[in-house]
């Protein structure tokens, strides 16, 4: 016998995005103080950083929830009015239990399902997918979603292939049920055959990456993804009022852009002064971007996020 | 088949585009890394702009032997597609 259908929105929106960065800024300047065999001049040009934050006194779940209760309050939306959140991170301090649950307790929100999602630094677009999904299949009213990381606890400096490119921060976004849709199809995949060109130590968890396999991967295929997630959407690149890629590093940024050609588009380049916080550095850079006013109201908003797994995902979504 | 020259002179035209390399810098006894500043990021473009240029497969594993323009153009001259 059938079970019951429940009853559907036509379509899906972001709210509201928020974001927090710790405050201990470290510069190119400090990491040379403190041994790191480079320069400012070198790591601006090659890697298009100047500054990042470390989150010295703050812990993930306090980033998490302090873009959250950003969020909620941008999106005009009540945490009792939240029942269902996600958490995407993969710097989680220990793997049981999730900080899902945890963050939820601490913005007062009752009882909402509640999982963490490890897609790197895709999460967050797999989170808002997964979150615009759960809310048309009418099981969620009001969705939060957060990416936050703290690579700054797994993140050796000398590295020369990861030490001056990781950081911390959060961002989050409320995803709601609206008349008409805000939130396009996702495109989603991935490439396992590469899984070993970004991981973490097995006993220390200190990131490692080979960083010519992961930019040609992110250059040769990510150009493709976010023309295809315009045309699933039925936006064309040059309708788009942002694209805002993960802020990997300036150079991948710059050429993705290129292949998309949206000439009207403001381009997401927080890497500049967060680094790559991975899972947060899209929610991140776009509610900083809604904070300066870069971004109108409704404007279709391009967001691209790839990284270890490797996994990617892009969706196309009108600015709150 | 291209001919030695005229994979000299697509190399310097990738050069020029990926790494804002002046062709008049490019010649077969010049090394990537040192003479020209081509990075290890770059030699990723360059690697994949001469991929669809020559129809050759050059591999990431590949590039630490292309140390110099001179390795590149004898590369793709023995493996074309």
């Amino acid at each position: 016998m059938p079970i019951t259908a429940s009853p559907c929105p036509s379509g899906t929106r972001v709210a509201g995005f928020g974001h927090y960065q710790p405050s201990t800024v470290v510069t190119n300047a400090d990491l040379v103080a403190q041994g790191v065999d480079t320069n400012d001049e070198w790591i601006q040009s090659r890697v298009g950083i100047a500054e990042r934050r470390f989150a010295t006194d703050e812990t993930l779940l306090d980033m998490a929830e302090a873009a959250a209760s950003k969020a909620l309050a941008n999106a005009g939306i009540a945490a009792g009015e939240i029942d269902l959140v996600i958490l995407a991170t993969c710097t989680n301090e220990q793997q049981v239990p999730g900080g899902s649950a945890s963050l939820a307790s601490r913005l007062g929100i009752k009882s909402p399902g509640a999982y963490d999602l490890n897609a790197a630094c895709a999460g967050f677009v797999y989170g808002l997918a997964s979150a615009s999904n759960a809310v048309l299949a009418g099981q969620a009213r009001n969705v939060l979603v957060v990416g936050a990381e703290k690579l700054s606890d797994y993140t050796d400096i000398f590295d020369r292939g990861t030490g001056i490119i990781f950081a911390d921060g959060a961002g989050a976004a409320v995803v709601t049920a609206s008349d008409t849709p805000g939130i396009g199809p996702v495109v989603w995949g991935s490439d396992g055959e590469n899984a070993a060109a970004i991981i973490t130590e097995p006993e220390s968890r200190t990131l490692r990456q080979e960083g010519q396999t992961v930019y040609r991967w992110a250059t040769g295929t990510m150009g493709g993804v976010a023309l295809k997630a315009c045309e699933q959407a039925g936006v064309k690149p040059s309708e788009l009022g942002a694209f805002v890629p993960h802020q990997a590093n300036l150079r991948i940024i710059e050429l993705i852009a290129k292949k998309l050609g949206a000439e009207n588009a403001v381009i997401a380049r927080d890497i500049v002064t967060s680094g790559n916080t991975s899972s947060a550095s899209i929610p991140l850079a776009m509610s900083k971007m809604l904070e300066r006013g870069e971004i109108a109201s409704g404007a279709p908003v391009l967001l691209v996020g790839f990284g270890a797994g490797l996994t990617y995902a892009g969706q196309v979504i009108l600015a709150p | 088949m291209a001919t030695t020259e005229e994979i000299l002179a697509g190399l310097a035209e990738i050069l020029n585009e990926v790494a804002d390399v002046a062709p008049d810098d490019v010649s077969v006894e010049k090394s990537f890394t040192d003479d020209l500043d081509v990075d290890s990021l770059s030699m990723v473009e360059v690697a994949m702009a001469a991929e669809e240029k020559f129809g050759v497969k050059i591999p990431d594993e590949e590039l630490p032997n292309l140390k110099t323009v001179g390795d590149a153009v004898s590369y793709i001259e023995k493996n074309p597609s």
